[in-house]
């Protein structure tokens, strides 16, 4: 029995022993948001592949978690990269600074298309951003004309508009979490309720009446918080052909077989379409490094390098294999010498 | 006193017996029959999600390999950049000398893309090895890219118009050339088992999340179960009976129940913030663990030590045995096999929780397999979670083969908590 004992308490110092100090760390940390996640675990895995440098760590953290670990402060317990689908706030820049985090490079990375979709065996949808406003809002204009709103009546598509088929309305989508549902909330609802002149006109006179208008989504069970899980909404679009997914275009292309995409205002969510901004609901991909952490963490430059090669965000480059729509390529080129030459974010 | 008279009016107790006896068969026939259907449908369950797991899972233990005969050029390989020559460039030249037909570059980069972007990697193994391989033509399998491997698995219909499949009709064309000349083939998948994370679902493997799950598990072991024998050994036969030993015995009791997240918030807080320990390495994942783990640890040893008879314990300290003695030399050995088993059950379930290492940034893109206590990790369930999010429709299948080997693992772990419980347990 003694003997076990000395051996278990043997191995536990053992076990301390091979921790090195936390100080120092040879590889790039990323977190960010889980839109970015796929594109920059490709980079990842490649930079580790052809270069000599360790491939970096990425953690899906979503965009918010992802920017508040990078701004929590300087030094190699904190994050050298963030991913982010949406551009970085004022605030969080404020928080950063804050923080010590004064020099923040910001990277463009391409665009995302959120899509809507349904399952091959129903007939494909054409929708405006009207549509979704009156489908999905909670509250919506009162169909009779007047300035107010009323508790979204729409059973059906039908009820929405006349042109669309008579299906209950049944939307799976991300959850408020997400940041595919800010920015749906912000590409798709806000377009449809700045249909309504008298709700634009609200965007200067009450700001926070038209954030309630246009950002709140019904509760009544037609709009279904399906879980961050994209994979998931596909099976269950293809289970159920009355229902419609809400999620990024790389699900949609890599399920070409199973699910279509909706047109919206007219424009199908293809490759071009959103490459040339042409369909409405698509949204820029930011990274973000700290310029403070070049030099100390090994490989940030040559990370960033290989992100902004032409084989990797080009238009016949590895991610867009995986789904990332590139910048047109004016902005690429720029884009690329800014990161290169680490300029930072104006910071007051 | 009516009763009594009653009864004799109707022939007597037996006859009361006999009425009632039919019925009470019938009651305890009954609840066997409900008994039986219970268990049928819980195993009944269990039959539902293995065939549903293994039916997925199975097939991304082969791997569709396609045969090529590549030619080590000497002008691109040689001794002075044998670690980092074009490899994938030869595997190009061999697909078209192939395909000589080919012209054009959009058709090449899709022609390319039949074989796998490791393919170079396994040229390149090979050529390391044996240097003597420079200037010779090789016919070596290398994986099929993982779209041309769904094709071959029947996983995407092949009769699907164009456009609503992930191979072009030019690619299927050319995998159909390919399997004519019988240079696919389905092999076993040694690269699921031998490699790390990759978003290539045919170089994706779950070595790297086993090694983390071993090190995290490691650490939970080494730290919970002398903590948590010890703590249950003083509580159970040292700590008078007071108020206090009350308080921490309810809660211990409510620890056991806390949600696992709250520890990942516990660990975040503690061990990342205060003490500044590594992120995402197995270390903090182990330490999370081992808090989650200790309560079920400490009950399960406590009721270990109940259950030795206090005769033994008076037998001891009437021959003279001191307190100490009586428990280390007759109460543990005969409590240890519980023991075992309540920690070998709070193994399992560690080693199937993601929750609280999500917190402490286990849940991460992982590549190198991780060689201490402090590199980046992740774990089996994580690895899991990671390919069910992922969009490649090749990530379905392995999703469901980790589960698989997650589940062997399980298997294994109460198997040997049933075996020690019914090899070395005395009952009294």
């Amino acid at each position: 029995m003694k003997k076990v004992f000395y051996l278990l308490g043997i191995a536990a110092l053992m076990g301390f022993s091979l921790v090195p100090d936390a100080s120092a760390r040879d590889y790039i940390s990323i977190v960010g948001s889980s839109t970015v996640y796929p594109f920059s675990t490709v980079v990842a895995e490649q930079f580790g592949k052809t270069t000599s440098f360790k491939t970096p760590k990425v953690e899906s953290t979503g965009s918010g978690g992802g920017l508040k670990l990078f701004c929590a402060g300087v030094g190699v317990e904190h994050p050298d990269i963030t991913n982010a689908s949406r551009a970085i706030k004022k605030s969080e820049i404020e928080m950063c600074v804050q923080n010590g985090v004064k020099e923040i490079v910001e990277v463009k990375i391409g665009y995302d298309g959120i899509v809507l979709a349904n399952s091959k065996q129903a007939p494909a949808m054409k929708l405006s951003r009207r549509d979704i406003f009156l489908a999905l809002a909670k509250e919506v204009p009162d169909p009779s004309g007047a300035e107010k709103t009323v508790p979204n009546p729409y059973k059906t598509w039908k009820d929405v508009n006349p042109q669309l088929p008579d299906v209950r309305i049944e939307v799976l989508g991300p959850p408020p979490t997400s940041g595919t549902r800010d920015a749906f909330l912000e590409l798709a609802m806000e377009g449809g309720a700045d249909t309504f002149g008298w709700i634009k006109g609200l965007k200067k006179k009450d700001k926070n009446l038209y954030k309630r208008i246009a950002h709140t989504i019904r509760e009544d069970g037609a709009y279904i918080d399906a879980g961050e899980n994209d994979n998931l909404i596909v099976q269950k679009l293809e289970a159920n052909p009355n229902a419609v997914g809400i999620f990024g275009f790389s699900f949609l292309d890599q399920n070409t077989d199973k699910i279509q995409g909706a047109h919206v205002d007219g424009v199908e969510p293809t490759f071009e379409n959103i490459s040339s901004q042409k369909y409405p609901l698509s949204r820029p991909l930011f990274f973000y490094v700290k310029k403070a952490h070049v030099g100390t963490i090994p490989g940030i430059e040559e990370y960033i390098a290989e992100f902004t090669s032409e084989k990797a965000w080009g238009p016949e480059g590895y991610l867009a294999d995986k789904g990332l729509i590139p910048l047109p390529d004016e902005e690429r080129s720029r884009m690329r010498e800014a990161a290169r030459n680490l300029e930072t974010l104006p910071v007051d | 006193m009516a009763e009594d008279r009653r009864l004799e009016r109707d022939g007597g107790i037996a006859a009361a017996v006999q009425r009632t006896l039919a019925r009470r068969y019938r009651a305890e026939r009954r609840f066997r029959l409900f008994g039986m259907i219970a268990v049928a449908v819980g195993l009944l369950f269990l039959a539902v999600l293995f065939t549903a797991i293994v039916s997925k899972g199975y097939t991304a233990f082969q791997q569709t390999y396609v045969l090529l005969d590549v030619y080590v050029d000497p002008d691109v390989v040689h001794v002075g950049n044998l670690d980092s020559a074009d490899y994938q460039g030869l595997i190009k030249t061999s697909l078209r000398e192939l395909f000589p037909d080919v012209k054009g570059r959009r058709d090449k980069r899709n022609l390319y893309k039949l074989v796998s972007s490791g393919a170079g990697a396994v040229l390149r193994r090979m050529v390391l090895e044996d240097t003597s391989l420079i200037g010779r033509r090789l016919r070596i399998w290398v994986p099929a890219d993982d779209d041309v491997d769904m094709v071959i698995k029947g996983h995407v219909d092949r009769t699907l118009p164009e456009s609503q499949r992930r191979l072009d009709d030019q690619s299927l064309a050319w995998v159909e050339v390919l399997e004519r000349q019988n240079r696919l083939e389905k092999k076993w998948n040694f690269t699921f088992f031998t490699a790390g994370d990759s978003r290539e679902p045919e170089l994706a493997g779950i070595w790297g999340a086993t090694v983390g799950s071993f090190y995290t598990l490691m650490i939970t072991l080494l730290l919970s179960f002398p903590l948590g024998a010890a703590a249950a050994i003083y509580l159970e036969e040292f700590a008078p009976r007071n108020r206090w030993t009350d308080v921490i015995e309810v809660n211990i009791n409510n620890l056991a129940a806390v949600p696992s997240i709250v520890f990942g918030l516990l660990g975040l807080a503690v061990f990342l913030n205060f003490f500044g320990l590594p992120r995402s390495s197995p270390l903090v994942g182990g330490l999370v663990l081992t808090l989650m783990t200790l309560p079920t640890i400490i009950i399960a040893a406590r009721a270990a030590l109940q259950s030795v008879p206090p005769s033994i314990r008076d037998a001891a300290l009437a021959v003279g045995a001191s307190k100490m003695q009586t428990v280390f030399h007759h109460v543990l050995p005969l409590a240890l096999p519980g023991m075992l088993t309540g920690t070998i059950i709070g193994m399992a379930r560690a080693l199937g929780e993601t929750a609280p290492l999500l917190m402490v940034g286990m849940v991460a893109f992982i590549v190198d397999i991780p060689r201490g206590l402090t590199d980046a990790a992740t774990v089996l369930p994580v690895q899991i979670y990671l390919w069910a999010d992922s969009p490649e429709r090749a990530f379905v299948e392995k999703t469901s083969a980790a589960i698989i080997v997650l589940l062997a693992f399980l298997i294994v772990m109460n198997a040997a908590a049933v075996f020690l419980r019914n090899r070395y347990e005395r009952r009294w």
